[in-house]
């Protein structure tokens, strides 16, 4: 038998996208030893993907933006579900965590005065994104991972190892977080190259691992949005809240198929695109729900001279929040509008000359160039909703981003729950896992001083390895690429935007099905970098991560952010004063209703009352907040 | 409109592999990673292959199609001959691990040697002012996406492992180019370095780097010649020369 290879660290991080590398880099800064695992090849994480911008009310561009409005937008993005404390962190650190990515080497857009340049987003009332293009994304992941290789040359001279402080372990899988007691001990899990297993001793863990997009059809996200560290959380006895809020964006191609759900950034309509039915008709301004009406143009001359002079006039209803476009496509397409494909047209075309469209849109222009074989400078582009984004998450303290009720776990980034609360806006993802990423890194490290962490036992070890090589124990049985495929049927099909009670009994009963039947999941091939091997265990996090969001779904008899029910279709006030939380037993995910987080009385006055009315129940409203 | 197509996918490890015949469904619009991705899930579970975002972004999709350093998820099937057969192989510069994914961690090694952005230390954060213009120079080499397509095709290394050693590549040259014309790093003679240190001057400007680019970066006018030039510029020019020497300036601005 081979010796295990082993490590000790302070902290381990789960995930190299945003979130892990700034909270690797915190946590390095504060002294810690640190090991950064990912699944892919560093600086690959879907990160990448994201376009638009990172929200921050720096206030270059216009100069009435601040935390307070940036807070305010924020919740009424997620319809005052969110937890009010990260929604307050997040809106006043954010101008921080943009202005020192550019201390790291980062190159933003610039104001004609030279600063850092700003962009309009659906639901920001100023415009508040800090960009490149659209691939703002990119430069941040790039910059931290910069940032890293800076922090490892530095180890490098100092003393004489690069990797003595930060080691990224790439295509590395982790497959169980690990306890000793009631706390955390480490993780366990293997080289995706070879398979050999891999054992992490550290008294901390910081899960940083996004989405979970690849449990649905049709999404935006990568293969590694298999909501690893949701399910890895789950069972290490941490809670999921908010499970069953997706954000369906609403604009991802529809055509060919196989391109099928790839994102078209919302800068295409920041920068004045417009969405339009096969009859022509610019449908949005049908579509704005009365908490909206006085900030968003119901016809199309005000909306237009929005872009010109934003302060007399309300902005064009393209910009609502995403759930709300996403829910206004799915009715044109289903009331016979649709287009040729089953989406709508997003055209760009006709507001912008070309050569403006190539220069803001460059990675758009391309993409929908040399994938679709359109060129949006000439014609207008077909978009319907794609799954990108869960709400829901590790439910966290939101000072130090510790998971509650598990010692040394800790969460930041889009697997953690409670900041957007039902629906995230534009441009917050960003910002999110900056904040969060560094309080993370600051969370552990504060942690760490204090635990020293213990070793992990044999008998862990021994149920951890045994773990990985079943199913190459099954013979002649389930095949993981059909299990996977059939899983997204049933999510697609009863538990996708529009969700209904009877359908999600039906889905909770179907996954139950499919779970049952990925026990016998057979492999062919040996351990060496085998999709096969690896789909098998995002399998098993994608059943979970499934099962929790669709009991979440059932429980929540309201329509609210990224949960839409049919049957019923309006928000309640009495919905919102909870949140829902999901455990797992060892055997199947619990969901409970638990009392949301009030919100304190110095944020509670930062709206006006009859803004709160359409949220709040009047007892709520005449307590006015907590202290 | 579905129709079958013939491929020839390279499957075996360091030891030894070669090109398997295969038949697969392929579908109108479809990209080469569309029908690798059927391959796996209809015949070979284990085919091993790099792949992220399948939108032309992350840059983990690199191989050889037809002999030509590519992105599988930017490259559409419907660009070849209908009754042509297509080859898939490894990248050919770098060893392999697996079937179609290879051991990249040269790129990863050379990045450590680049010296760091260093960012004028008065300048506190949210003050720094650059203007569109000046970033615009550098921001078109961070476009790169870090596919390392431009490492493979360049034939500094791609036949000659022993050159390795000493030449870092196109993608950091951009990355060398990138800092060097960054409006506020503060670390002088970058492009010497990129002379002495890194190998620039084993480069000789066949633009292949430029032609394989995804990002359309336009590698060897905007990065390498320009900074040829200009260390010919100072090693050359007697009285920039003797300027240096009596001023102590450490080197070109």
């Amino acid at each position: 038998m081979k010796t295990l290879e082993k490590h000790r660290y302070d902290v381990v991080v789960i995930g190299a996208g945003g979130a892990g590398l700034r909270a690797a880099v915190e946590a390095r800064e504060a002294g810690l030893r640190v090991a950064i695992v990912c699944k892919s090849l560093f600086g690959k994480a879907h990160t990448v993907m994201a376009e638009g911008g990172a929200a921050a009310s720096m206030g270059n561009v216009n100069d009435k933006d601040n935390w307070q409005v940036h807070f305010r937008d924020t919740m009424r993005g997620g319809k005052f579900l969110n937890n009010y404390r990260m929604a307050e962190l997040h809106a006043k650190e954010s101008p921080d965590r943009i202005w020192e990515l550019e201390v790291w080497g980062a190159l933003f857009d610039r104001t004609k005065e030279g600063k850092i340049s700003q962009r309009n987003f659906g639901g920001h009332e100023y415009p508040r994104l800090a960009h490149v293009g659209d691939r703002t994304g990119l430069e941040l992941i790039r910059t931290m991972q910069q940032r890293i290789v800076a922090l490892q040359q530095i180890d490098a001279k100092e003393n004489g190892d690069a990797e003595s402080h930060i080691k990224v372990f790439a295509e590395l899988t982790i497959t169980e977080i690990l306890k000793e007691g009631n706390k955390i001990a480490g993780a366990y899990g293997y080289w995706r190259e070879n398979g050999n297993e891999v054992l992490f001793e550290a008294p901390a863990v910081i899960i940083a691992t996004g989405g979970v997009g690849k449990t649905f059809k049709i999404t935006s996200n990568s293969w590694e949005g298999t909501g690893d560290g949701h399910a890895l959380a789950l069972k290490s006895g941490a809670n999921l809240i908010d499970m069953e809020f997706l954000q369906f964006h609403p604009t991802g191609m529809v055509w060919p198929p196989s391109v099928r759900g790839i994102l078209v950034t919302e800068s295409v309509r920041g920068e004045g695109g417009i969405l339009t039915n096969s009859l022509g008709e610019r449908f949005m301004f049908k579509y704005i729900p009365s908490v909206f009406k006085e900030m968003y143009a119901d016809n199309e001359e005000e909306a237009d001279r929005w872009y010109l002079d934003q302060d007399n006039n309300r902005r064009p209803p393209e910009l609502l929040p995403r759930d709300e476009v996403a829910r206004a496509i799915n009715s044109e397409v289903k009331a016979g509008r649709g287009t040729q494909h089953g989406g709508v047209f997003l055209d760009v075309s006709k507001r912008l000359p070309a050569e403006v469209i190539k220069k803001r849109l460059p990675s758009m222009w391309h993409q929908f160039f040399e994938l679709a074989g359109v060129d949006i400078t000439k014609e207008a582009m077909e978009v319907g909703p794609t799954c990108h984004y869960v709400m829901g998450g590790v439910e966290v303290e939101p000072d130090t981003a510790a998971a509650v009720g598990v010692p040394g776990l800790f969460a930041a980034g889009e697997v953690a729950g409670g900041m957007h609360g039902s629906n995230r806006l534009g441009g917050n993802s960003l910002s999110d896992l900056l904040v969060f990423g560094r309080r993370a890194g600051m969370g552990a490290a504060a942690y760490v001083k204090n635990n020293s962490g213990s070793s992990v036992s044999d008998s862990a070890i021994a149920a951890a390895a045994a773990r990985i090589e079943a199913p190459f124990t099954k013979t002649g049985g389930e095949n993981a690429y059909s299990l996977h495929a059939e899983l997204q049927e049933v999510t697609h099909n009863l538990v996708g935007i529009i969700r209904t009670g009877k359908e999600v009994e039906e889905a909770i009963e179907k996954i139950a099905t499919i779970r049952a039947r990925s026990a016998n999941v057979a492999v062919v091939g040996d351990r060496k970098f085998n999709p096969g091997f690896h789909l098998a265990f995002d399998l098993d996090n994608m059943l979970l991560v499934a099962e929790s969001t669709a009991k979440s779904a059932l429980l929540r008899e309201e329509s609210r952010g990224g949960h839409t029910r049919d049957d019923f279709p309006g928000m309640n006030s009495k919905w919102r004063q909870v949140n829902h939380v999901s455990n797992f037993d060892g055997n199947k995910v619990n969901v409970k209703a638990q009392p949301l987080v009030t919100l304190s009385k110095e944020l509670f006055e930062l709206f006006d009352v009859h803004e709160l009315e359409k949220y709040m129940t009047q007892e709520e409203i005449v307590k006015g907040g907590s202290n | 409109m579905s129709r079958k197509l013939k491929l020839r996918i390279w499957r075996g490890d360091a030891t030894d592999g070669g090109l398997k015949n295969v038949e697969v469904e392929v579908n109108e619009g479809e990209v080469v990673l569309d029908v690798i991705h059927r391959v796996q899930a209809t015949q070979m579970g284990d085919l091993a292959v790099r792949w992220n975002c399948k939108a032309g972004k992350c840059g983990s999709c690199s191989m050889e199609i037809n002999g030509k350093p590519r992105l599988a998820c930017m490259t559409q099937v419907a660009s070849f001959p209908e009754d042509e057969e297509i080859t898939i192989t490894p990248l050919r510069a770098f060893p392999v691990i697996k079937d179609l994914v290879t051991d990249v961690s040269f790129n990863y090694k050379k990045a450590m040697e680049i010296p760091s952005y260093e960012h004028p230390a008065e300048l506190k954060p949210g003050e720094a002012r650059m203007a569109q213009v000046d970033v615009e120079r550098s921001q078109e080499f961070r476009k790169c996406i870090e596919c390392f397509l431009c490492q493979d095709v360049c034939h500094v290394v791609r036949d000659h492992e022993e050159n390795k050693k000493s030449f870092a590549g196109p993608r950091f040259f951009i990355r060398i180019a990138e800092l060097d014309m960054h409006p506020l790093d503060r670390l002088k003679n970058r492009k010497q370095k990129a002379q002495e240190e890194h190998g620039l001057g084993m480069c000789n400007i066949t633009k292949c780097c430029t032609e394989v680019c995804p990002e359309h970066i336009r590698i060897t006018d905007n990065a390498i010649i320009p900074m040829k030039e200009r260390v010919v510029d100072v090693k050359y020019d007697p009285v920039r020369w003797l300027g240096a020497k009596i001023r102590k300036r450490e080197g070109i601005v």
